[in-house]
């Protein structure tokens, strides 16, 4: 018997490191992962809410979740590919044509 | 039994998290990443999602995590630096994530009485499987939404592939 509240506190300790690393971190592919953590929290959230409704909407949901993961990430390495072909360098610093 | 199977692989989630976020190097990061992801899906078998547990194992550590490891050995990506970004980051970043941290578990804390306790195994009799419920929910009443998603992959393999092709 463990309470849904203690799921849920991990889920939040996840995503907040998730929110951490995307702010800190300056590595164009970590500050991607750091979105996959947050995904992962969220997902958590929706599989204890199913647990607790006693239904499996939310399961579903996890798994549209994970299809779209799966396409953003696909997509999302491309476009890191194509920045480092052009720009030769990881660090958003660095990626900044942009700005004025 | 599954207070012991939280503790262990919460504790196991929480560090590879923690692990995480204090590596300079993108490889370290992303193998801690995968230690969360297996732990997360222990958790999600305790909580009777044991399709979701497959599928996060097959699905997110062993193909978008090894997509990942593909892109950092491919670009040989080294330890990031510091920069002047990077310290306004950790001023603003560290109490920012604190704060939503609070406000969550603030929130979960006080209503944990309506929340309720969680069961090993799941809710549904031993005559229908969890599979089964999710395929049946997915297949009559969410079909539309599932056939649109194999649109969603193909465009997003399209544009992968228009995205990462070398320019001529």
């Amino acid at each position: 018997m463990v309470p849904i509240a203690w799921y849920l506190i991990l889920a939040a300790i996840l995503f907040s490191t998730g929110v951490a690393s995307f702010l800190i971190k300056r590595n164009v592919v970590t500050i991607f992962m750091s979105i996959e953590l947050m995904l992962n929290a969220v997902n958590l959230t929706f599989v204890a809410f199913a647990h607790m409704w006693h239904q499996v909407n939310g399961q579903i949901f996890v798994f549209f979740v994970m299809v779209v993961a799966a396409a953003e990430a696909a997509v999302g390495l491309a476009i890191i590919i194509a920045i480092f072909r052009t720009r030769s360098t990881l660090n958003v610093d660095q990626i900044n044509l942009m700005k004025s | 039994m599954e207070l012991a199977l939280f503790i262990i692989f919460g504790l196991i989630a929480v560090a590879g998290a923690l692990n995480f976020l204090f590596q300079r190097h993108p490889i370290n990061s992303a193998l801690s990443l995968v230690t969360v992801m297996m732990s997360l899906a222990v958790l999600y078998w305790s909580l009777g999602a044991e399709f979701l547990a497959a599928a996060q194992v097959i699905v997110y550590s062993g193909a978008i995590m090894v997509l990942f490891v593909f892109v950092i050995m491919l670009l040989n990506a080294g330890e990031e630096e510091r920069t002047t970004g990077s310290r306004m980051a950790y001023i603003a970043g560290f109490p920012g994530a604190a704060a939503i941290f609070c406000l969550l578990s603030f929130v979960f804390l006080t209503e944990r009485k309506a929340l309720g306790n969680a069961n090993i195994g799941g809710y549904l009799n031993n005559f229908t499987s969890n599979i089964s419920e999710i395929s049946t929910v997915l297949f009559t009443k969410l079909l539309l939404p599932f056939e649109v998603t194999s649109v969603l992959i193909l465009v997003a393999i399209l544009g992968a592939v228009v995205l990462a092709r070398k320019e001529q």
